[in-house]
């Protein structure tokens, strides 16, 4: 259903719509048969003069179905959800498919650094390149992420992929994802950083493998072209936290 | 001995050398009596309400007309936006979904239905009312202090709450704290003042399964309360030393651990909204059965789903950490509690809609409210269900999706259940009657508008708004056609909503006044506190009652009339 | 104070007087509060295995004798409600007052302790072993304190036989705050 208002952008966007609509299929089924009865009682059983109401308990056999059988039922639909989560869950969360390139995802009040591998494809190289609010990507490669907080706690979100990962100050939190689509997308921080969170907007820009190796090449910084073998500790910027 | 303490209370209008002040300062400010307590914990849960009402008037206006100067506010700035937000929860759970519905309820109801004359401990009851105003005075006065009210939400995660070198509220962030602190003191107080009270005060003859639903509610969730607190306040004091003293608790650079303070803070959160939950359920159960004159339908199981819903309750919290990055196995385990606890909802709000059946319904005021619930929470629980499970959480975390579910839940305790509890027992209360015209209409435009609030954030949510969030201009993706048209509509539907409040303010005080006198029991009801008086003299009863049955005894076949009081000898059925 | 006594507070359906129902209550929320700080306390340690260097700075000998103190109090706390079942409150109100003074000296050696560790430089913000260390034994110690004043004025009522009933309810809460203490000791004195 998500998917008629914001385009299914990474592999794992599918899995998590099919999902919900799992989810609203099944509990919408039995929200909708409770709404019946309940409308349908009240509708069918208004006070009318001189008739009394039934006297029932609710505590033999018979009656106990009213009870018995939501409750098997809801146990049965929980487990129907429970296991499409998990699959869900696991694909997107406890899995980490070979990466074809990773990026480091540095956020902090109110700005997001990222910092991607630049041409050599390693990360702490001199070649790296670091941009502001924007990330930049291939279509059809898997990422790895490492995601790192400076100060408070922020979100990495990301609609269009359907990701979201916490980001902790003092750790480095890793995830992956695989852009299917070309075009911009929102990123949000989506965890309250203090009075800039509404500004901390960035965006993930999906290219083709054509224009992204444009976009690298144009970027990578000059030192690297001079000193492709210079070692990593020999740049300033270059370190890791 | 019960017309010694009726004659103290009565004494008190001839008092000679009394002062006239004193007395009413004695009588409304100083009392003991859990009646009088009960309406200061009401009307200070209605007062705090006008602030909750207005701090979302003030941001919602910003979300639908951004930038804008609203009228009686004036800007809303980023700053301002978060404070606002996190008063507004705050507010609303702790300064008026608990004072109403525990505490002022808790004190008037229990003693009335269980049959006796004052709580166990009146003074640690006032006591707790004034911990209880000290506190709502505390975080009233944040607003006025150096840098602002605090604005990390009212979850409060560290690093930002515990420095003010992130969250630029170096005053209003210890002050938040110490005044939701002395919130959680009164309530404990309060707490065992209701479980001892009902242990040990209990009219001579009321087994445990003859004691009120509702009753049986304020004190399960007492309970849950009471056992979930403790965490929380230890993280309070060590939040308060980060806060003031400098203390690492929370900072990872120290040695410290930010989400430590998620897992205690939603071990106590996720109870909490059970909490609040269980006593509207209970006074939904007395109302539905009042007005279908039916018995509730297996009043054990109503209990053994609320009990089970607590016990399960312990073991869900970290679904509100599903992507915070603790451990993904976790949020396997937590993903299956979470979904399990629909299980004992779905019966409790099953046995409900079966008390229905074969009822003869009347749909007053008071119904009318007591249904809305069962039918709104509904959208509210299934909702749930998407964020619990683990793989559809990753989307929907933080988003509006999010705030739209516990609006459905909240929305419907926190204002559904007190309009329910406020209609019905208003006659008790104050001796009189409530407008009923005026009281449908009330009703009728509530329920409207409060679904055109929250239906439109059920789409934005889905569509990726997300969370305290003061301006989405940033974002394109949340721009695109339609949206902003959503968010104007959810506002216009809540000044709708605010604008019928007054209806309600406008009956409620007319009513006090110049309300039709209200019989005794003019519900036809069985419960105890339908024996004494309307208005229950300080006392409450002429002669304490002795108990013969069960609270839902309608329409029982042996009896003359289609109710039959808990009071009543059998003999003269 | 003249005080109308509630039929309520003369009620006892369970059988159990309300006042020693409620302290037990009382109890039951306390015991999750140090539960809170406890817990959060052993995750970090279990996380943080250098911590027992600082925990080795601890004067365990003087909290050993105050673990000593504290379970003398509790046994004169037990002689005061003894006594106070025989209805002999002048006994009971003495009793209670060693039990105050037991409480008097855990924490006159507490702040000998603290004080030396501070001038060491172990001060509540040096590090989060001995942030806990000062939060935990602090709560403790004001709870100490607390029990400490409620039981002067129980002991004032009692030596005029009054409220008898009320010797036993705090001598149960002192044992509570005994056995923290209990807890405490080990988990902040000794563990390595
Ligand atoms: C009183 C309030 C209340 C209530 C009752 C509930 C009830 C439930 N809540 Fe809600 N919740 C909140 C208040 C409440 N919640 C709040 C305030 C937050 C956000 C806090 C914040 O971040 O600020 C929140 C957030 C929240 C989250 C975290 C979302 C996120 O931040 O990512 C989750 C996730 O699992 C969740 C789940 C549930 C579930 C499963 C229930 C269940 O109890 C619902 C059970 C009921 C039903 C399921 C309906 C009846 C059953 C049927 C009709 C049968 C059919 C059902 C099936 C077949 C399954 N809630
Ligand atoms: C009990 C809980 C409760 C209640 C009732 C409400 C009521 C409402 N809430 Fe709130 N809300 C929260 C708890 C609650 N909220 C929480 C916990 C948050 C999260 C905060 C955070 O992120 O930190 C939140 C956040 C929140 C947001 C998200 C803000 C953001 O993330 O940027 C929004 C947005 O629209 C919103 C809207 C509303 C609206 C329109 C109402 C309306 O229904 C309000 C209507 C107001 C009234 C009807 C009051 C006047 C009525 C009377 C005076 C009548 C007499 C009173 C009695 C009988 C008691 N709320
Ligand atoms: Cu960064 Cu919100
Ligand atoms: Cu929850």
């Amino acid at each position: 259903m998500i998917e008629h208002y914001l385009e299914q952008a990474s592999t794992f966007a599918a899995d998590i719509d099919n999902l919900i609509l799992l989810i609203t299929v099944t509990v919408g089924f039995w929200f909708l048969l409770a709404q019946f009865l309940f409308f349908g009682f009240i509708l069918k059983f208004r006070a009318q003069e001189g008739k009394k109401a039934q006297y029932i308990s609710g505590e033999n056999k018979k009656e106990k179905r009213w009870v018995s059988l939501p409750h098997y039922a809801t146990l049965f639909f929980d487990v129907l959800i429970i296991i499409a989560a998990i699959r869900v869950w696991q694909d997107v969360k406890m899995t980490m498919p070979q990466a074809d390139s990773t990026v480091r995802i540095v956020v902090q009040q109110w700005a997001w650094t990222f910092v991607h591998p630049g041409p050599d494809n390693k990360l702490d190289t001199a070649d790296d390149i670091r941009t502001v609010d924007e990330l930049h990507v291939e279509k059809d490669k898997t990422y790895h992420f490492e995601l790192q907080s400076r100060d408070v706690l922020h979100s990495f979100s990301v609609p269009a992929f359907r990701l979201k990962q916490d980001a902790i100050p003092g750790r480095t939190i890793k995830g992956w994802f695989k852009p299917t689509l070309t075009g911009g997308f929102d990123i949000q921080c989506t965890e309250i950083c203090g009075i800039g969170h509404g500004i901390m907007a960035a965006r993930v820009l999906i290219e083709n493998a054509a224009d992204h190796a444009a976009w690298v090449k144009a970027n990578a910084p000059q030192v690297a072209a001079v000193t492709p073998t210079a070692p990593a500790d020999n740049v300033p910027t270059g370190g890791s936290r | 001995m019960s017309t010694a303490t009726a004659e103290a209370g009565h004494g008190h209008s001839h008092d000679a050398h009394g002062h006239h002040d004193e007395g009413f300062i004695k009588k409304y400010f100083w009392s003991t009596d859990h009646k009088i307590i009960g309406f200061q914990y009401m009307f200070t849960g209605m007062f705090m309400a006008l602030i909750g009402g207005f701090t979302v008037y003030a941001f919602r206006m910003q979300l639908a007309f951004p930038g804008m100067s609203v009228p009686g506010f004036g800007r809303v700035t980023a700053h301002d936006y978060n404070s606002l937000v996190t008063t507004h929860g705050s507010v609303m759970i702790f300064w008026v979904a608990m004072p109403v519905l525990i505490a002022a309820l808790g004190n008037y109801l229990i003693p009335l239905m269980i049959g006796c004359d004052d709580m166990v401990f009146p003074r640690i009851n006032r006591l707790s009312y004034q911990i209880f105003l000290l506190s709502a005075v505390v975080l009233i006065a944040s607003f006025f202090v150096e840098g602002g009210a605090f604005g990390g939400a009212w979850t409060a995660y560290p690093p930002l709450s515990a420095s003010a070198a992130y969250n630029l509220t170096p005053k209003g962030a210890p002050l938040w704290l110490i005044a939701v602190a002395l919130e959680f003191v009164a309530f404990l107080l309060g707490g065992i003042n209701f479980i001892t009270t009902v242990m040990n005060s209990r009219a001579p003859g009321m087994k445990m399964f003859d004691v009120p639903i509702v009753v049986w509610m304020i004190i399960i969730a007492s309970i849950l309360f009471m056992a979930s607190v403790g965490p929380l306040v230890a993280g309070a004091v060590m939040l308060l030393f980060d806060q003031t003293v400098g203390t690492g608790f929370f900072d990872p650079s120290r040695g410290g651990d930010p989400v430590l303070w998620q897992h205690l803070f939603w071990f106590f959160g996720h109870p909490e909204v059970y909490v609040v939950l269980l006593p509207a359920m209970g006074v939904v159960a007395e109302i539905i059965t009042v007005f279908s004159r039916k018995k509730l339908f297996a009043y054990k199981t109503v209990l053994y789903t609320a009990i089970g819903t607590g016990v399960l309750s312990f073991f869900v919290w970290a679904h509100h950490q599903f992507v915070a990055g603790i451990d993904p196995r976790m949020a396997n385990i937590f993903s299956v509690t979470t979904l399990l606890i629909s299980i004992p909802v779905a019966e409790m709000v099953f046995v409900y809609i079966a008390t229905l059946y074969g009822g003869s319904i009347r749909l007053t005021t008071p119904m009318l409210w007591a249904l809305a619930f069962i039918g709104e929470f509904l959208i509210g629980g299934v909702t749930g269900i998407f964020l619990g499970s683990s793989g559809s959480d990753i989307y929907f975390h933080d988003t509006y999706f999010v705030i739209a579910h516990f609006h459905y839940t909240f929305f419907p305790i926190a204002f559904i259940g007190s309009f329910a509890a406020i209609t019905y027992w208003f006659p008790k209360m104050f001796g009189k009657m409530m407008n009923e015209t005026w009281g449908k209409v009330h009703f009728w435009g509530t329920i409207v508008s409060f679904n055109f609030i929250f239906i439109p954030l059920f789409f934005l949510g889905a569509r990726g708004d997300h969370r305290r969030i003061y301006d989405y201009t940033h974002f394109p993706d949340l721009m695109r056609s339609g949206m902003q048209e959503l968010r104007v509509l959810a506002t216009l539907a809540l000044i709708v909503l605010l604008a019928f409040q007054v209806i309600f303010l406008v009956n409620f005080f007319y009513s006090l006044v110049k309300g039709k006198k209200a019989e005794q029991n003019p519900w036809k009801a069985n419960t105890l506190e339908w024996v004494a008086a309307s208005p229950p003299p300080h006392g409450n009863f002429p002669e304490l009652p002795t108990v013969y049955r069960g609270p839902y005894e309608y329409s029982h076949p042996e009896a003359r009339d289609d109710y039959w009081p808990q009071n009543q000898p059998p003999a003269t059925a | 104070m003249a005080f109308p006594r509630p039929i309520a507070t003369t009620r006892s359906v369970t059988g159990i007087p309300t006042g020693r129902l409620a302290v037990w209550w009382v109890i039951a929320s306390e015991i999750v509060i140090f539960g809170g700080v406890l817990g959060s306390y052993i995750m970090h340690r279990l996380g943080h295995s250098d911590w027992q260097y600082q925990s080795a700075n601890t004067n365990t000998w003087a909290g050993a004798f105050n673990t000593l103190v504290l379970l003398t109090s509790s046994l004169c706390a037990v002689l005061a409600h003894q006594a106070a079942e025989k209805k002999d409150g002048p006994k009971a109100a003495r009793f209670l007052m060693f039990t105050v003074l037991g409480g008097l000296t855990f924490l006159v050696v507490k702040a000998f302790e603290w004080t030396n560790e501070i001038k060491h430089g172990y001060t509540l913000t040096s590090n989060t072993f001995w942030s806990f260390y000062y939060t935990a034994a602090g709560l403790h110690g004001f709870h100490v304190l607390a029990g400490m004043v409620i039981m002067l004025f129980v002991a004032a009522d009692a030596r005029k036989n009054r409220e008898l009933q009320r010797v036993e309810n705090i001598g149960i809460y002192w044992h509570f705050v005994d056995v923290v203490w209990i807890f405490l000791f080990p988990l902040l004195y000794i563990a390595k």
